[in-house]
């Protein structure tokens, strides 16, 4: 019998030249592929709004303003986990305390939500910086549970001292009067996160903080101070967080203990072992992914959780680099079949 | 050689649980000079260069640098008054090129202070500034070698790599913890010279050090730990006559000391 033997040959896209991130481009084609990928991803992410509405109905844009603000807090997890080495679960602190600083400036002082979502943004990382400040010193799983302990007890110590509205939240926050404007503004803050996270970690002090994660001892030796480079990292992250929940805060035009739920700690890291850790953009995808799902979802009741935690199981055994990992590995090689 | 003394170490002691690390250890360090900590293993060569850098908090004792009191500071700071390290476990950013490890010590404020390598002035792009400093160690410009990644590199330009972040902070005094350990001759060879020209360009340089013959080859005086105790301190020829010494490296040859 006749057998012809064949192996597949990978070869890495000569233009990506001597070390990650420097590239030879010569042509248009190598221009196009170099933007392709980024542009598909803005354009995609425009287009969200007015597609899904128009497909599956009002409820749905809803979702996507979900989805771009556990993408922020993705975006935040993944930074802080793959470039400054912290676990972090504070997901719903950074929600909850961006949320009711953005609901009592409105309600209170009366500022409107073009006051209230940067003043909580800033306003919010401060705070979540300063009560995570005694935890930095801490590495790997002893600090995410610090920064899950505090959602927890804040969500109590509310609920117990019944301030801020007690179990009842902060009603009457202020809404957003046009829901372009509530649409697209959260987009294009997600978009101006990537791609500013993206160029942080390749800057300077975004090298600081790799280094940090990769060995804190040198960094030390380097003369830097590994816990004020935690801090600018950890401030950066819950800023993020916090204008996410100064901005759910707006869209639901209430702020409440649910805010804390842990719901926002544990879908962001979801999403990014989805879309691939350290690519900043594979868990903005993730998200994007994971929310609209656990919404169709719920159709199904309680089952949602199953069918949720087997598509997670999956993704965990089968393609546990995630998502973009994956594809960005692909896109840069060429695969042909070679006769031996 | 000017003979005044930049390093003061003064009884220094230390202990981890009952283990009594360092006991009042106590020399000085001369402007411009090379000066050689040697010991058996476990005679607490290490713990001193912890304590001297700040990594580690010593129990009591004194550390004068430049005439200041730099006792108990934390690393960074002691760093970045001109006191540096290496590791002997080598220590690079594993996940980044060479040359982008050394940005890390050029972001520091020492760093920004000084300005650029050698030039002075402004510091400028620290990319650049970098691979200045990487060739300058022994990396061929040319070759790929600064652009690899640091997890790729062989031992002998991880142990360069240290020195050169050293380097990147302008440094007044190197703290070497082992530079030659684990070096083919032929490395070691070519990092004896790169040693004697840091001392040319004016650093003060501690080398803890197993391999003698390199060292006692730059160092002009040694210093002898043991048992976490200073044995003796001197020129090279004299220090390896002294009795205590050979007893140290060699045990004694008495039997009754045993019992």
């Amino acid at each position: 019998m006749d057998t012809i033997e064949r192996r597949r040959e990978r070869l890495d896209r000569g233009i990506k030249v001597r070390t990650e991130g420097i590239y030879a481009v010569s042509s248009w084609q190598e221009v196009a592929y170099l933007v392709l990928p980024r542009l598909v991803l803005i354009v995609g992410l425009l287009l969200l709004p007015l597609l899904i509405p128009s497909l599956f109905g009002p409820y749905w844009k809803r979702v996507i303003s979900y989805a771009a603000i556990y993408a922020l807090l993705a975006l935040g997890f993944d930074f802080l986990a793959h470039f400054v080495g912290l676990v972090s679960l504070g997901g719903a602190f950074f929600i909850g305390v961006g949320g009711y600083t953005a609901a009592l400036l409105n309600t209170s002082l009366g500022l409107p939500p073009a006051l209230t979502i940067p003043m909580a943004t800033i306003g919010g990382a401060i705070i979540c910086t300063l009560l995570l400040l005694p935890a930095l010193p801490l590495r790997g799983v002893y600090f995410a549970i610090v920064t899950l302990m505090y959602p927890l007890a804040l969500m109590r110590i509310i609920e117990a001292l019944n301030i801020f509205g007690g179990t009842d939240g902060i009603l009457g926050v202020a809404g957003f009067t046009n829901r372009w404007i509530e649409q697209y503004l959260i987009i294009f803050i997600v978009i101006f996160a990537l791609f500013g996270l993206r160029r942080l970690v390749n800057e300077d002090i975004g090298l600081v903080f790799r280094g940090v994660k990769d060995n804190d001892q040198s960094v030390r030796a380097s003369g830097l101070s590994v816990t004020l480079y935690k801090a600018i990292a950890v401030f950066i992250a819950s800023g993020l967080g916090s204008l996410g929940g100064a901005y759910l805060a707006h869209i639901y035009m209430w702020s409440g203990i649910s805010q804390f739920a842990l719901d926002f700690s544990i879908i962001p890291i979801a999403a990014t072992v989805i879309g691939g850790g350290g690519t900043l953009v594979g868990p903005l995808l993730g998200c994007f992914f994971l929310v609209p799902i656990s919404e169709w979802l719920r159709t199904f009741g309680t089952l949602r959780i199953v069918f949720y935690s087997v598509i997670l199981m999956a993704f965990i055994m089968f393609r546990s680099e995630g998502i973009m990992v994956y594809a960005q590995r692909k896109y840069h090689q060429f695969q042909r079949w070679v006769k031996v | 050689m000017s003979g005044e003394d930049i390093l003061q170490v003064k009884q220094v002691s230390k202990t981890f649980g009952g283990v009594q690390a360092l006991l009042n250890v106590s020399f000085n360090v001369q402007q411009g000079e090379v000066f050689g900590i040697i010991g058996p293993n476990g005679s607490g060569k290490t713990t001193l260069i912890n304590c001297i850098t700040g990594f580690i908090k010593m129990d009591s004792g004194k550390v004068l640098f430049q005439g200041k009191n730099i006792s108990n500071r934390t690393p960074n700071k002691i760093a970045n008054l001109g006191l540096t390290r290496t590791f002997q476990i080598m220590r690079p950013y594993y996940s980044l090129p060479a040359y982008k490890n050394l940005v890390i010590p050029l972001f520091s404020p020492r760093a920004r202070r000084t300005g650029g390598w050698r030039g002075g002035g402004k510091l400028g792009d620290r990319g650049t500034v970098a691979i200045d400093i990487l060739e300058e160690i022994g990396f061929e410009r040319d070759s790929f070698v600064p652009y690899k990644l640091a997890s790729s590199l062989p031992t002998g330009y991880l142990k360069r790599l240290e020195l050169a972040r050293c380097l990147a902070l302008r440094p007044d005094v190197i703290l070497c913890d082992e530079v030659f350990s684990g070096l083919s001759m032929s490395e070691i060879a070519s990092m004896v010279p790169l040693i004697e020209k840091l001392q040319l360009d004016g650093i003060t340089l501690v080398m803890i050090e197993h391999r003698l013959r390199e060292l006692f080859r730059v160092a002009s005086r040694v210093m002898v730990l043991n048992f976490g105790q200073k044995l003796t301190e001197g020129i090279p020829e004299e220090v390896m006559q002294d009795e205590r010494v050979k007893e140290a490296y060699l045990g004694s040859e008495k039997a009754s000391d045993y019992i």
